[in-house]
C-alpha cells in the first residue's frame, strides 16, 4: 500500500474543523500543521496552549471533550528540544487531533491544562517526572513514578538506558 | 514511591482527622498501590493515590529495542490482557509501515482479543467480589479463566505472556483442534456467566455493598479522563471497538452495555454484560473465520516461514537481516487507541526512520481511571474505598509501566 506524503500546507488543511477554529480565533497561535497517516497534528505556540485547549473543548460543532493523553518526546540534541503532545478526542464526532508544543531544552516550561481537563493531572506529573518539563499552574507538580529523591529525568535521551551506575 | 521517608506526606487538615496509610501491601489494592487517606472516624475526608511502586521503565527500554523486540515487553505492561497490548502496539507500527493485514489474521486477532477481555474480566470479577466479601465467586471465575489460559497456551505456547501477535500478522497458524476447543468453551460459557449472576446480581449483601456506592457523574468521569466501563457506567455511550473500529471490528455485531447510575453496581453489571457480548463476538469470529495467510506479504518486515527459510536463499537472507538488523520504519508518528478491558489503551509510537522506535508511549487506561478515585471515595466510608478500587479494575503494571 503506497503511503500518501504528509501534508503540511496550512491552506490545504483549513477544512479540518479544529484547525479552522483555532485559525479563526487567533492565527498567531498556530505554528504549523501536519496531516500524516490520517492523523492531524497542530503545532501550537506555547503561550496559547491552555486557551487553545479550552477553545477546542467548548467548540459547539466538534467538541473535543476528552483528553486522551499528554506525553512528551525529547529530540536531543536538536533545538527546540522537547515536544509536549496532547491527544484530544471528540466523543460525539469520533475524531482525534494532536496538539504539539515545542519547548527549548534550557528551560522547558509550559502552562498546565489542568484547569481545562482535570485529567491532565497525572499525565503532566508523569511528563514532569520523566522529562523534567515544568507545568505552571499545576497544583501538585511532584514526581509520580520515580522516587521523590531521584536525580535526573529518565526518559530524556541523554539519560542512559541502563541508568547511571 | 518511597524508599526511606513515607512521601508524599500529608498533614491532617482538621483537629478531628487523622492520616491512614493504606497499602502498598494491601490485598485489596490489586498490586502495589498506596493510598493516603485522611479520615474522620470511619469517613474519608481526602484520598491521595501514590503510585510508582511497579515502575520498570518499559517506555525507556522500548527505545533500545528493535521494533519486533518490543512485542514481548508489551505483554508485561498489563498482565491480564497481554493480547490487547500486543494488538495495540502492532497496529501502531503497522500504521507507520502502511501494512495490509490479511483477513484471517484480523479475525483471529479479534477472537483472541475478546478471549483476553473475558480472561481479564474474570480475574476482575473474582477479586472484586472477594474484596467485598463474596469469596465463592473467585473460585468459579478462576475455573473458567483456567479454560481461557489453556486456550492461550494452545495457540501461543504461553498462558499469560503470550506475545502471539507480530508486526504484519500472527506468529503461527493455530494448532489443529484449536477452533473446536474455542467452540466448546464458547458454548458452555454463557451458562457459567448465569452462575456468577446467580451468586451476585440479586444477592442482597452484594447490592447493599455496591448500589449507590462510589458514584461518579458523566461530567466528572469525562473531565477526569476515565474510559471503558468506568465511563460507560456513568452513561457515556462510547466504545472504541464500535465507534472508531480497528482490526475489522466493524464487521461484528455486538452491543455496548451502558448504565446511568455511575456506581459500583453499574460498573459491575456492565462488565458482566460485556462477558456475554464478548463470547458472542468469539462465536461470530469462529463462524466466519476466513481462510488464507496469517501474515502479510512484506518479506522485509515479516519473518519467512521456517520451511522457506531452509529451502530458499532469499528467505534466509531476509530472516537473517530482520533478526540481526531489524527493519526500518519510515519516519513519522502514530497514535493508536484500542478498547482494552479497562478502557482506552493507546500507543503513541514515534519513528525517526531507523530500526528502533524513537519513542513508545503507552496511554494507560488505568492511570486515568485512577484519577476518579478521590471523587468516588471522598465523603464515604473506608469500606467503600475497597469497593471503589475494585470497581475501576486497576492493574498496577499498566499504571506504572
Amino acid at each position: 500500500m503506497p503511503r500518501q506524503p504528509a501534508i503540511t500546507d496550512l491552506e490545504q488543511l483549513k477544512t479540518h474543523p479544529a484547525l479552522a477554529r483555532i485559525l479563526a480565533w487567533n492565527p498567531t497561535a498556530v505554528e504549523g500543521a501536519k496531516f500524516d497517516r490520517d492523523e492531524l497534528s497542530i503545532y501550537i505556540e506555547r503561550f496559547f496552549i491552555r486557551e487553545v485547549c479550552a477553545l477546542l473543548r467548548d467548540e459547539a460543532g466538534c467538541p473535543f471533550n476528552f483528553l486522551s493523553d499528554v506525553t512528551c518526546v525529547d529530540w536531543y540534541p536538536s533545538e527546540p528540544r522537547f515536544e509536549v503532545i496532547y491527544h484530544l478526542l471528540s466523543i460525539p464526532n469520533k475524531e482525534r487531533v494532536r496538539l504539539k508544543v515545542r519547548l527549548n531544552g534550557s528551560s522547558p516550561v509550559v502552562e498546565s491544562v489542568i484547569s481545562v481537563w482535570p485529567a491532565a493531572n497525572f499525565f503532566e506529573r508523569e511528563v514532569f517526572d520523566l522529562f523534567g518539563v515544568r507545568f505552571t499552574g499545576h497544583p501538585y507538580l511532584r514526581r509520580i513514578q520515580m522516587p521523590e529523591d531521584w536525580e535526573g529525568h529518565p526518559l530524556r535521551k541523554d539519560y542512559p538506558v541502563e541508568g547511571y551506575r | 514511591m518511597a524508599h526511606m521517608a513515607p512521601t508524599p506526606v500529608i498533614e491532617p487538615g482538621q483537629d478531628r482527622t487523622m492520616i491512614l496509610n493504606m497499602g502498598p501491601q494491601h490485598p485489596s489494592t490489586h498490586g502495589v498501590l498506596r493510598l493516603l487517606l485522611e479520615i474522620d472516624g470511619e469517613n474519608v475526608v481526602r484520598l491521595m493515590p501514590d503510585l510508582g511502586y511497579l515502575h520498570t521503565g518499559i517506555e525507556k527500554t522500548c527505545e533500545a529495542k528493535f521494533y519486533q523486540q518490543v512485542v514481548p515487553l508489551t505483554d508485561r505492561i498489563d498482565y491480564l490482557c497481554p493480547m490487547t497490548n500486543n494488538l495495540c502496539y502492532v497496529l501502531a507500527v503497522e500504521k507507520l509501515l502502511g501494512l495490509e493485514i490479511p483477513p484471517r489474521a484480523q479475525w483471529l486477532r479479534v477472537m483472541l482479543n475478546e478471549l483476553t477481555r473475558i480472561n481479564s474480566h474474570l480475574v476482575w470479577l473474582g477479586t472484586h467480589a472477594m474484596d467485598i466479601g463474596a469469596l465463592t465467586v473467585f473460585l468459579y471465575c478462576f475455573r473458567e479463566r483456567e479454560d481461557v489460559l489453556r486456550l492461550f497456551e494452545m495457540v501461543s505456547g504461553q498462558r499469560m505472556m503470550t506475545s502471539y501477535f507480530r508486526i504484519g500478522g500472527l506468529a503461527l497458524e493455530t494448532p489443529l483442534g484449536f477452533f473446536d476447543r474455542v467452540k466448546a468453551f464458547a458454548d458452555r460459557f454463557p451458562a457459567r456467566v448465569d452462575e456468577y449472576e446467580d451468586l451476585l446480581t440479586n444477592n442482597p449483601i452484594w447490592t447493599m455493598r455496591t448500589k449507590g456506592v462510589a458514584r461518579i457523574t458523566a461530567e466528572d468521569a469525562l473531565a477526569l479522563g476515565a474510559s471503558g466501563p468506568t465511563l460507560r457506567g456513568s452513561g457515556v455511550d462510547f466504545d472504541l471497538r464500535r465507534d472508531m473500529p480497528y482490526t475489522s471490528y466493524e464487521k461484528f455485531q455486538f452491543k455496548v452495555p451502558v448504565a446511568t447510575e455511575g456506581d459500583v453496581f453499574a460498573r459491575y453489571i456492565i462488565r458482566v454484560q460485556e462477558l456475554r457480548e464478548s463470547i458472542g463476538i468469539v462465536k461470530q469470529a469462529l463462524e466466519g473465520m476466513p481462510e488464507g495467510p496469517i501474515k502479510s506479504d512484506a518479506p522485509k518486515v515479516v519473518l519467512p516461514d521456517r520451511e522457506k527459510m531452509k529451502t530458499q536463499m532469499e528467505a534466509m537472507i531476509y530472516h537473517f537481516k530482520i533478526i540481526t538488523e531489524g527493519f526500518t520504519v519510515p519516519a513519522g508518528e502514530v497514535y493508536q487507541g484500542v478498547e482494552s478491558p479497562r478502557g482506552e489503551m493507546g500507543y503513541y509510537v514515534v519513528s525517526d526512520g531507523t530500526a528502533k522506535p524513537y519513542r513508545v508511549h503507552m496511554r494507560s487506561a488505568c492511570l486515568a481511571n485512577l484519577q476518579t478515585l478521590p471523587k468516588m471515595c471522598e465523603g464515604r466510608l473506608i469500606a467503600d474505598v475497597v469497593a471503589a478500587i475494585g470497581s475501576i479494575d486497576i492493574v498496577l503494571g499498566e499504571i506504572d509501566r
